[in-house]
């Protein structure tokens, strides 16, 4: 019964966590241009040097 | 045009300006328009967003959208500010996440708790679990039900009902009943249930919106691509960019080869030809000199000239069309989606049998609080679970294949509606064709390998489309330009050159019929290659294979006689020709008042009311923005293979569409009974709803290759 105590305010806690991260990436326009974000991640930075 | 110009209101050194770029597809598109516009001085910021072809600029006032748009087009990259107007319009699918992430948190938690109920919490564990289930669950369920209980009400308020109404009322009364069970210490809760409920369905209510968000956005950059408007020549005789929407009666515009007319007018100045194809289907240009009347959309083809605006804006003849098409898509307006028609026959059936059980159990003897529990198991296990799944899951997945194909389905209705097509009309000029002039294949065979470097060193100087049209043709072909020295254009007349000290020249021939060029290299016999309107590839496919589905196809066309039977018998299609806009409307009019469903193919200003009133329709993105708009599906390619996929896609979508439906009633068939004998526990209840789900989804994902 103890155990319940600290458990189910960490489980809690924890999902809280999250759904507070979601809702800051939401607000912050994580999500405006999926496309975009999927795409990002083959930019090469390499080009940067070039002249 | 209004510059889409705003100030920060936390830095007043830099100004904010949206930029479209519609040819942005990938990666190293994205890369190369930040790095051009980073590179410049005067730029803070420059930031894309792909899903709108957008890029976000944060710079210097002193640097003009102009300065942004050049870096841009040395880039490689056409630009265009944003029209205020037409803004990006609001996501369907953002107000959707935040209800979505709540019902899912809650859902998990709450379902947790449950576990250990079910597992045998007994006491006062059992209690604090249900207290807590309710603390997380009646606050999660008021915010995540917030889409469902606002649309239900909004039917409600207009006498009708939809899917929201039985959801609605099932949950308000489960989340009742769990409530007074938990202060009274009751058996079961039904927190858990709920949730997931409302956590399914705001599922397939996100993705059907985000389906319609995808296509569009695909739709809008080719929309807002296009902007609208002339060089005005003003009286002190400079040149000046106007918008279309601030013409007006009186103002010179200066047409140059290659532009569309952004108003209806009289030619002052010049003499040239004309193609009125957008416009009135008719594929032959047309000569006009001063004098001569030319209408808004039609395209210049040779010289530039003057033309004095007689009507701008709503009066031209663009605007009357745009009146038709507001007046016709009546068949849409009264299409009602399969998934509201089945929650008419499900939402009365589910709502008697509740009451049913409760009368039933009450006349049994069971007492009022044992038979609201029964009747409220019942509205819990039948609400429309699998059912608000069965359609936008298959429907997006379909969307998803046909996208792949490069065909954008503006909606789920627009997949609904090509289904049930069983006639097929098409647009002769820019629908079965290219719409456009091409050189003839065997001219350009024919030509010399030195005759055809040097023509396609030539037409690279110039904006004209026939010059145009050849590069791309001699350049798919593989053939190096040749080097030119002196090279001149003259206007209405051609390029002229050195080429290894010989005088060459491609210019207007001395006379052809129809549309031709003439290569002249000194010492060397002119080559004329004529030009001429094609069909675009697989449509002679696509006609048979829509005949092979049952829709039987035939051409309908503004163009004139011979140009269309030519392309008829080529196709070996029944075909009406020189019809105009209202002859459309009205001959799609009367194939419906015949009890057919019909699919429009069309691309010009003169399909639009025709692509508004018929059951589908379909237009190539190569289409008018009247068409673009008009139409339900936009396809990319050149091909028009497309047509018969498509219609393919739809119909399988509906078989599975159905399928799901037959699946969610079994499991009813089944749970039902359960419920209303009293059997049905929340455990019961949980693991019936989420396999029911995931049966209709899995069974929605075969669509994957449906436009294979």
């Amino acid at each position: 019964m103890n155990g319940l105590a600290v458990l189910i305010p960490v489980a809690l806690g924890l999902g809280g966590l999250g759904l507070v991260a979601f809702f800051w990436a939401l607000k912050r326009g994580q999500f405006e241009d999926l496309d975009g974000a999927a795409a990002r991640i083959l930019i090469d930075d390499e080009d940067d040097e070039a002249p | 045009m209004k510059p889409a110009l705003h100030r920060e209101p936390g830095s007043p050194q830099t100004t904010t300006s949206v930029l479209v770029v519609p040819a942005m597809h990938c990666a190293g598109c994205m890369a190369k328009v930040e790095r051009s516009l980073a590179a410049l001085p005067g730029v803070t910021h420059a930031r894309v967003n792909l899903t709108a072809r957008q890029v976000q600029v944060d710079h210097d006032p002193a640097l003009g959208q102009a300065a942004l748009m050049d870096a841009l087009s040395q880039a490689g990259f056409a630009s265009q500010p944003r029209n205020s107007a037409d803004a990006a319009p609001p996501s369907a699918v953002k107000p959707l996440l935040a209800p979505l992430a709540v019902a899912a948190f809650a859902c998990m938690n709450v379902m947790l708790l449950s576990v250990s109920i079910w597992s045998g919490a007994q006491g006062p564990t059992k209690e604090l679990f249900h207290w807590l289930s309710a603390a997380i669950g009646v606050p999660a369920i008021l915010f995540a039900g917030r889409p469902f209980f606002a649309s239900a009400w909004g039917a409600l308020k207009h006498r009708t009902t939809n899917m929201d109404v039985p959801i609605s009322i099932g949950v308000s009364l489960a989340t009742g009943l769990s409530l007074y069970e938990t202060m009274t210490h009751g058996e079961d809760a039904w927190f858990d249930g709920t949730l997931m409920l409302l956590l399914f369905l705001l599922a397939g209510r996100a993705l059907d919106a985000a389906m319609r968000d995808r296509a569009r956005a695909g739709v809008d950059a080719l929309l807002r691509q296009a902007a609208p408007g002339a060089m005005v020549v003003t009286r002190e005789g400079q040149v000046a960019w106007f918008a279309a929407a601030d013409l007006v009666r009186g103002m010179v515009m200066r047409v140059a080869a290659g532009e569309r007319l952004a108003a209806d007018g009289e030619v002052v100045r010049g003499e040239s030809r004309f193609d009125q194809s957008l416009l009135t289907g008719e594929s032959a240009p047309v000569v006009l000199g001063a004098g001569d009347a030319a209408l808004a959309g039609t395209l210049n083809l040779e010289a530039p000239v003057d033309v004095k605006v007689t009507a701008a804006g709503a009066g031209t003849a663009l605007a009357e069309i745009a009146r038709l098409m507001e007046a016709s898509g009546q068949a849409r307006g009264a299409y009602v989606r399969i998934a509201d028609r089945a929650s008419r026959l499900y939402a009365p059936a589910v709502h008697s049998l509740a009451a049913l059980t409760l009368v039933g159990w009450m006349i049994a003897g069971a007492g009022l609080h044992q038979s609201l529990i029964y009747a409220i198991a019942v509205l819990i296990i039948t609400c429309p679970c699998a059912l608000g799944l069965a359609v936008p899951v298959a429907q997006v997945v379909a969307c998803g294949a046909l996208m792949r194909r490069g065909v954008m389905v503006k909606d789920g209705a627009a997949l609904e509606r090509l289904a049930s097509v069983d006639r097929a009309l098409l647009d002769k000029t820019g629908t079965l064709t290219r719409g456009q002039p091409l050189p003839d294949q065997a001219a350009i065979a024919a030509l010399p390998a030195h005759a055809a470097a040097v023509a396609l060193a030539l037409a690279s100087h110039s904006r004209h489309p026939l010059s145009r049209a050849l590069v791309e043709t001699l350049g798919a072909r593989g053939v190096a330009a040749a080097k030119l020295e002196a090279v001149k254009e003259l206007p209405g007349q051609g390029m002229s050159a050195l080429w290894q000290g010989r005088p060459v020249s491609l210019r207007r021939p001395d006379s052809a019929s129809g549309i031709a060029t003439m290569l002249d290299i000194a010492g060397e016999p002119a080559w004329l290659i004529p030009f001429a309107d094609r069909l675009r590839p697989g449509a002679r496919e696509a006609v048979t294979d829509l005949a092979l589905l049952g829709v039987s196809p035939a051409i309908l066309s503004g163009d004139n006689r011979a140009a269309v039977a030519e392309v008829a018998f080529a196709l070996g299609l029944e075909a009406q020709a020189g019809v105009t806009p209202q002859e459309k409307q009205a001959a799609i009019a009367a194939l419906q008042a015949a009890g057919h469903k019909v699919l429009m193919v069309g691309d010009g200003l003169n399909d639009g009311p025709a692509l508004a009133a018929a059951d589908a329709s379909i237009a190539p993105g190569s289409a008018s923005d009247v068409g673009r708009q008009a139409a339900d599906l936009v396809f990319l390619g050149d091909s028009l293979d497309v047509l018969p996929t498509a219609v393919r896609a739809a119909r399988r979508t509906m078989t599975v569409v159905r399928q799901n439906f037959a699946m969610a009633i079994g499991y009813n068939l089944l749970a039902v009974p359960l419920a209303m004998a009293g059997l049905v526990t929340p455990l019961i209840a949980a693991a019936a709803m989420s396999s029911s789900s995931l049966i209709v989804i899995a069974n929605s994902l075969r669509l994957v290759r449906s436009a294979r």
